[in-house]
């Protein structure tokens, strides 16, 4: 009988494997982690350039300016170098324009991302940014591989560049997912007429300001700087965990010990 | 201090109560494993209902200032973030504690005579869980709360005659909304707490007085006394032996918990969903919708049960049976003895089965219908559904009334073993 909590830890921890399940989509890009050391400069470059390309059009509205000193900027630095739209430290980073007007001139109003790292993931993100394409059947001129049709423009691209995309047909859905795994990056697989599929992957066409290089590092700061917003509290937390977690251990081995020594007067 | 008791004493039975609900009552010596999870269960309810006090402080229960109002939880009130993840991973927490305390039961028969009502208690202990964490779930107005409420109080719809009435009534709307938010906060934070800590002390004097079972099955209280103590050979006083042994299982239960919280706070989205992070809107259904763990057992038996004539009632009919029917155990069990130290391989094997069953419609419930694909196949035209999972949790759905439907019969002609007069 002492084996069945085992086998009951056992087959749980199976139920919950086996519920990680494949969803539809483009096959992700994982987003690099950055190591502790190099965090703070990686989020406050996130700052910047979320400051300079996101915030016109995407608020942020959760998230205090004040806050920002969590990543090592001074009240100063946040006033001089981010706050465009309100002199007020403790302010909340909205945005002048209307979700009206922004469902009116994109199609649909863009998102606050306050909390967008948490719906979507840190790789979908990375994704994301790096799956625009030159299309010219959509109504702003560009497409996304990792979410299809999306009302949003490459606001990046004259940094990026210009991909365009490639398709290749395949017989069978087998050799297309084989195709789309070899592919080695972003890839969608869609069936096509005739029972074929479709593999869709990116092509550089016009270079952009940085290297293919430099901007995968530029949008994996911009991911981190997003998942930090998500949840500012996230490193406090785990930093606490961990001094929590060594003296809940101390704990049981002084408590288990009074546990010995008062039972040990029973036969 | 003494003086101080003894004036208390004289005035209100403080000592008395102490020894009888605790201090003096005499339990097995043998607890093991299993029987962590009830003082576990009341600690998590204390838990609860702490965190859940000073969430209540900062939470407004507004649709349009619901959502905001977590994220300022969690990102303005100084340990916000901590509280607000105390409280919903301790109600993820709840319901595994719960769900072992249970199976406890299951295995060593502690629903059997003469702990019948006190079984009964837990159950609607159980229920009244149920309850609170549905009306909790939709109080983030996200929008797996919007929907899920929505999809939970429509099953009541399905009710012939007055359904789209009750609905209306359990809403205060034609739809999810202010009206509901509120009331559901209300009942949330006042009405089924303190029904739950009454039914908590309820089960406890119930616990009492008929005294605890154990992985033997022994009743302790039919052996003889020990000449020199005065109590059963095989018991122990609780003060402090199980006082003790439950703070050894309570801080390793806060190893555990304290490491989902601080670490994974979402489980991969088991405990906290992702799409709960898109503010509710009313307007835009999600792709999918599933009920948070604790409930998808429930929601695949639901899923499977085909609609029959023209009404989906008889889905939401089998999902409340399957939940009230812990409540016969007592009756349905004919065996010789309780514990399944004794029992014979036909209740083992029922027992797994049923366990299994519960485990893989959890899964079930938390996926598409699709998830399996369909069957091919000209013989597949003629089923109601081609998809494969839908047709295991039908067989998995059948397997789990089985082992209550069948259990008198299995339960009486199983080969038992002979239970010893003393603990082993």
């Amino acid at each position: 009988m002492k084996a069945l909590p085992r086998i009951f830890a056992g087959v749980l921890l199976a139920a919950a494997a086996g519920a990680a399940f494949a969803e539809e989509g483009a096959r992700l890009l994982y987003a690099p982690v950055a190591s502790k050391f190099e965090r703070e400069a990686m989020l406050q470059r996130g700052a910047r350039d979320f400051a300079n390309y996101c915030l016109t059009c995407h608020s942020a509205q959760y998230m205090r300016y004040s806050r920002l000193t969590d990543i090592g900027l001074t009240d100063e630095q946040i006033k001089d170098n981010l706050m465009f739209a309100t002199d007020k430290i403790g302010n909340q980073m909205t945005v002048a324009m209307r979700p009206s007007d922004g469902a009116a001139w994109f199609g649909a109003a863009p998102p606050d991302l306050s909390v967008e790292a948490r719906v979507r993931g840190r790789d979908w993100l990375y994704s994301y940014l790096l799956a625009f394409y030159r299309d010219d059947t959509t109504p702003t001129g560009w497409n996304n591989l990792v979410f299809p049709n999306v009302a949003m423009p490459h606001v990046l691209w004259n940094l990026q560049g210009i991909q365009k995309l490639v398709e290749t047909q395949y017989d069978d859905k087998e050799k297309a997912e084989a195709a789309a795994i070899a592919a080695k990056g972003l890839a969608l697989v869609e069936p096509a007429l005739g029972g074929k599929y479709v593999v869709k992957t990116l092509t550089d066409d016009v270079p952009g300001t940085l290297s293919a290089g430099d901007y995968k590092s530029f949008v994996s700061d911009l991911v981190d700087y997003l998942d930090y917003v998500g949840e500012p509290a996230k490193y406090e937390r785990i930093n606490i965990g961990i001094v929590v977690v060594i003296f809940l251990g101390v704990l049981f081995a002084l408590v288990y010990a009074l546990k010995r020594s008062y039972w040990s007067d029973l036969h | 201090m003494s003086r101080l008791l003894t004036w208390i004493d004289d005035r209100f039975p403080l000592t008395k109560l102490w020894d009888e609900q605790w201090g003096r009552y005499v339990a097995p010596r043998n607890f093991n494993f299993w029987y962590y999870f009830g003082s576990l269960a009341a600690f998590v309810l204390v838990l609860q209902i702490v965190t859940g006090i000073f969430l209540a402080m900062s939470y407004k229960p507004d649709a349009s200032k619901a959502f905001e109002s977590i994220e300022y939880i969690m990102r303005d009130v100084s340990g916000g973030w901590f509280i607000r993840y105390l409280h919903s991973t301790g109600a993820s927490a709840f319901f595994i504690v719960i769900y072992l305390h249970m199976f406890r039961g299951l295995l060593y028969g502690s629903f059997r005579k003469p702990r019948e009502l006190l079984w009964i208690i837990g159950c609607f202990l159980y229920f009244a869980l149920m309850a609170e964490a549905f009306f909790g779930y939709l109080l983030p107005w996200g929008q797996m709360s919007f929907w899920g409420a929505q999809v939970i109080v429509n099953l009541f719809s399905t009710v012939p005659y007055i359904g789209e009435t009750l609905g209306t009534w359990i809403r205060g709307d034609y739809t999810i909304s202010d009206v509901t938010l509120n009331r559901f906060f209300s009942l949330h934070v006042v009405a089924v707490p303190l029904l739950l800590l009454i039914l908590v002390a309820v089960h406890l004097i119930a616990l009492h007085e008929v005294g605890s079972n154990n992985p033997d099955g022994v009743e302790i209280k039919k052996q003889p006394k020990d000449p020199t103590t005065g109590i059963p050979l095989d018991g122990i006083y609780s003060h402090p032996y199980y006082t003790i042994k439950d703070l050894v299982g309570v801080v390793f239960f806060l190893i555990v918990f304290s490491i989902v919280l601080f670490f994974m706070p979402d489980m991969g989205g088991y405990f906290l969903e992702s799409n709960n992070f898109i503010p509710a809107d009313p307007l835009k259904t999600p792709e999918h919708i599933a009920p948070v763990w604790y409930f998808t057992p429930y929601y695949a038996i639901l899923r499977a049960v085909p609609s029959f004539l023209n009404s989906q009632f008889w889905g939401v009919l089998a999902m409340a049976v399957a939940v009230l029917i812990f409540m016969f155990l007592p009756w349905l069990d004919r065996g010789a003895v309780k514990s399944i130290r004794y029992r014979g391989p036909m209740y083992k094997g029922w027992l797994a089965v049923f366990v299994v069953s519960f485990l893989v419609l959890g899964y079930l419930g938390t996926v598409p219908v699709t998830i399996w694909g369909q069957f091919t196949g000209g013989w597949a035209d003629a089923l109601d559904t081609k998809d494969r999972a839908t047709w295991l949790a039908r067989l998995l759905t059948i397997a789990y009334f089985l082992f209550f439907v069948l259990m008198p019969w299995y339960t009486a002609r199983d080969r038992t073993k002979p239970v010893p007069e003393r603990l082993r």
